[in-house]
């Protein structure tokens, strides 16, 4: 008990834990601020683009594009500059061939690279000049008056809303994008958990048994209550942070609430709109856009929130009570940090391989690799987890469970036996035959 | 009266062995010896009385009956491979270390306070143990072993790592804690300590127990029978007088008197010796020379790791 809260408070006291835990949220508010800023205000470069038009369709029809200017050049200067870039006012030069219209084809000088979303709005530009003109001739030719309007009436956006049926038969709304987030996010928290205290666990015992210090403490308490109150001390630690983080997150949240007003609300749900005009030149009206954001809150309240936020505490206690035991015994077993990397590196590979079969899950929470990663008990806790919010079996669930508790009893008791021997084993390199020795002894 | 026992112990590590029936039994408010050579077993014993291992057979007593875990509170225990965390301050882990050997926070503080003023080291309470000398580092360890007022201390090799006049102390503090009614089982290799310091000892090479009883008792067991005489006279009529039947050892003329070490063989007593000397010189002095612990603790290693050499003597 003594040794649980004096970890707790070293840890706590810790200038690299208070920083962790201010600098996590901030950083992540920081982040969605510079995705929002950047959206809002993206592309402030002047630029100005020479453009010969040999079709002379466009001439004086390009209107600058945010801050790119558009010039328009006659032939002679277009053969000047095409040689002689470099030392001319102009980023690049657009050259509209003749035959334009037949094979939709325009060409872009430039020294540097441009940037991808200058092509793209540059061409999305000329296609839409282009499409409207012969769209122009078209109604012409037809003689129907208000096919435009009608024309534009047809197209449709079929948006797929899925719903999920329980076992009582109840249909809810769900969705697989949601679910993917939440999936993604959920494994990806685990295993950050699960590693950083399960080092710290490690470093924990490497640094008592450098110091020598441990023969002492284990002269008043039992080695395993010594182990025990370490990694319990620290889980502590991780829940305080995650706690605080929640605290953190929630406060921002009302006070985002409340300075962002409905005016900057619509502003951003423009710079969504527009990003998503960009991105695939489907139009989305202000209406669908705010209905979105009621949407996914909605479907973020469908998730069963009770029983993933139960497996979420469940696998990050058992995963990381598994690989806390564990990388703890390895600090007991090697006398120095460069010998610690070997002996953690097959304990974290599992952990690894979670992490990399995690999309792959996500993506298809059904397949073959993602039923066996959640089975298994050392890929479990990360897997599973990736699977909880698209709904698994109960059965798997109870299964995944279940191997997960023997895997973790059967890793603290494998890891309290190395524990005990090499704690006050010095100067002696460690392998794994040596190990499997140690777990021999009786006691 | 006896307060700590352990009786029969035997511990094998994979293929060493490391204890071998050993038996020791320390007198209440006594200093009890652990010599050895390295690797003897000294720190097994050690460990094995702290409970940090377990023998794999034979038992341990306490006060007159059988050790349980929780006995480890009444036991003081100063490593031979000291350590203290670095970067906690010295009077926070000093009160830490004291509440795991079951003191409550505010006996912890005051016992600390005592002791930290009566070694002059107030001053470090606030400092990180990384900012202190390796003796300082020593001394707060020291006290961290007997503040909680140990019934049994036992010390791994206490003068290592000791400068001369911090080893004094510690030697001063010891016998003020027997005097105080500690009980201290302390191994060493400094054998002018254990002349000093011990009531008993006992001394353990490969893992058996080839000495053990009272210091005095020791050294006399292990006198060789060898005598300085001082005494006025001709050496060459000594030499004649004491023949073939004593050994000379050592010889030393000077203006003022002659000194002379003579060992007598076996069937002789001191009468036989003196009988032989004095019709040759004057005797100013006769003194049998008792073996200092260094010279027993070789004596005793070398017989015992080599049985012949004390048949043919």
């Amino acid at each position: 008990m003594l040794i649980l809260q004096q970890e707790y408070l070293k840890k706590v006291k810790k200038k690299s834990f208070i920083i962790l835990t201010l600098l996590v949220p901030l950083l992540f508010v920081g982040m969605f601020a510079l995705i929002i800023f950047l959206s809002l205000y993206d592309d402030k470069q002047e630029r100005t683009i020479a453009v010969y038009d040999e079709s002379t369709l466009f001439l004086g029809e390009l209107e600058p594009e945010g801050t790119t200017q558009f010039h328009f050049v006659p032939k002679e200067k277009f053969d000047t500059l095409r040689t002689n870039l470099k030392g001319s006012e102009f980023y690049a030069i657009l050259f509209i061939p003749e035959n334009i219209y037949s094979n939709n084809t325009a060409q872009i000088i430039s020294e540097k690279q441009l940037p991808m979303e200058l092509t793209e709005r540059i061409g999305r530009r000329l296609s839409r000049f282009i499409e409207n003109d012969k769209r122009q001739k078209v109604i012409d030719e037809a003689g129907i008056p208000d096919l435009d309007e009608r024309l534009a009436e047809t197209r449709t956006t079929v948006k797929i809303n899925t719903l999920k049926v329980s076992d009582t038969g109840e249909a809810r709304k769900s969705s697989s994008e949601v679910a993917f987030i939440a999936s993604y996010a959920m494994g990806f928290i685990i295993y950050f958990f699960v590693f950083m205290y399960g080092a710290s666990v490690m470093r924990s015992v490497m640094e008592e048994k450098k110091n020598r210090i441990v023969e002492v403490i284990i002269s008043s308490v039992k080695p395993f209550q010594l182990m025990a109150g370490k990694i319990i001390g620290t889980a502590l630690v991780g829940l305080t942070q995650v706690g605080i983080w929640v605290i953190v997150g929630i406060i921002l949240l009302g006070v985002g609430q409340s300075f962002f007003t409905p005016e900057s609300a619509e502003q951003m749900s423009q710079s969504l709109m527009e990003s998503s005009q960009q991105m695939g030149g489907a139009t989305i009206s202000q209406d669908m856009a705010n209905n979105q954001v009621a949407d996914i809150l909605e479907l973020v309240g469908n998730l069963n929130l009770p029983l993933i936020l139960f497996s979420f505490l469940f696998y990050f206690l058992a995963g990381y009570l598994m690989y806390s035991s564990l990388l703890g015994a390895v600090g007991a077993a090697v006398d120095n940090e460069e010998d610690s990397q070997q002996m953690v590196f097959p304990i974290t590979f599992p952990l690894i391989l979670a992490i990399m079969i995690l999309f792959p899950i996500a993506r298809n929470p059904e397949g073959p690799i993602a039923f066996w990663g959640s089975i298994i008990p050392f890929t479990s806790p990360v897997a599973m987890l990736a699977r909880v919010p698209y709904g698994v079996p109960t059965w798997e669930l109870l299964l995944s469970m279940a191997l997960l508790i023997l895997a973790t009893v059967g890793a603290i008791w494998a890891a309290a036996k190395i524990y005990k021997t090499g704690l006050l084993m010095y100067g002696k390199k460690v392998n794994l035959k040596e190990l499997i020795k140690w777990l021999r002894y009786k006691n | 009266m006896e307060l700590f026992s352990a009786q029969h112990v035997n511990k094998v590590f994979s293929k060493t062995r490391a204890l071998s029936d050993v038996s020791i039994s320390v007198k209440e408010q006594s200093i009890f010896g652990l010599l050895g050579p390295n690797g003897a077993g000294k720190t097994t014993l050690i460990r094995i009385i702290n409970q940090i291992t377990a023998p794999d057979d034979g038992e341990l007593f306490l006060e007159g009956r059988k050790m349980r875990q929780s006995d480890v509170a009444h036991i003081g225990y100063l490593p031979e491979e000291r350590g203290l965390y670095k970067k906690m301050k010295v009077g926070e882990q000093a009160v830490y270390l004291a509440q795991l050997k079951g003191m409550s926070r505010k006996d912890a503080m005051q016992n600390l306070k005592i002791w930290f003023e009566r070694f002059e080291m107030m001053d470090w309470w606030n400092k990180k143990v990384e900012e202190l000398s390796k003796g300082m580092q020593q001394k707060v360890q020291f006290v961290t072993t007997v503040v909680h007022k140990p019934t049994l201390l036992i010390f791994d090799e206490p003068f290592s790592g000791f400068d001369p006049i911090n080893a004094n102390l510690l030697k001063r503090e010891i016998l003020r804690l027997r005097d105080d009614g500690a009980t201290i089982i302390f191994s060493t290799h400094n054998m002018g300590s254990v002349e000093e310091l011990c009531d008993h000892i006992a001394l353990i090479n490969k893992s058996v127990k080839i000495v053990d009883g009272p210091t005095n008792e020791i050294r006399e067991k292990y006198k060789s029978n060898i005598f300085e005489i001082k005494y006025k006279g001709n050496f060459e009529q000594v030499d004649k007088a004491l023949g073939r039947r004593f050994k000379i050892l050592e010889h030393v003329e000077s203006v003022k008197e002659n000194q002379l070490q003579v060992q007598y063989l076996n069937g002789d007593s001191n009468n036989d010796l003196l009988q032989a000397i004095i019709p040759a010189a004057e005797i100013i002095s006769f003194e049998e020379i008792i073996p200092s612990m260094n010279d027993v603790f070789i004596k005793a290693v070398q017989e015992s790791n080599n049985p012949k050499i004390q048949k043919d003597e």
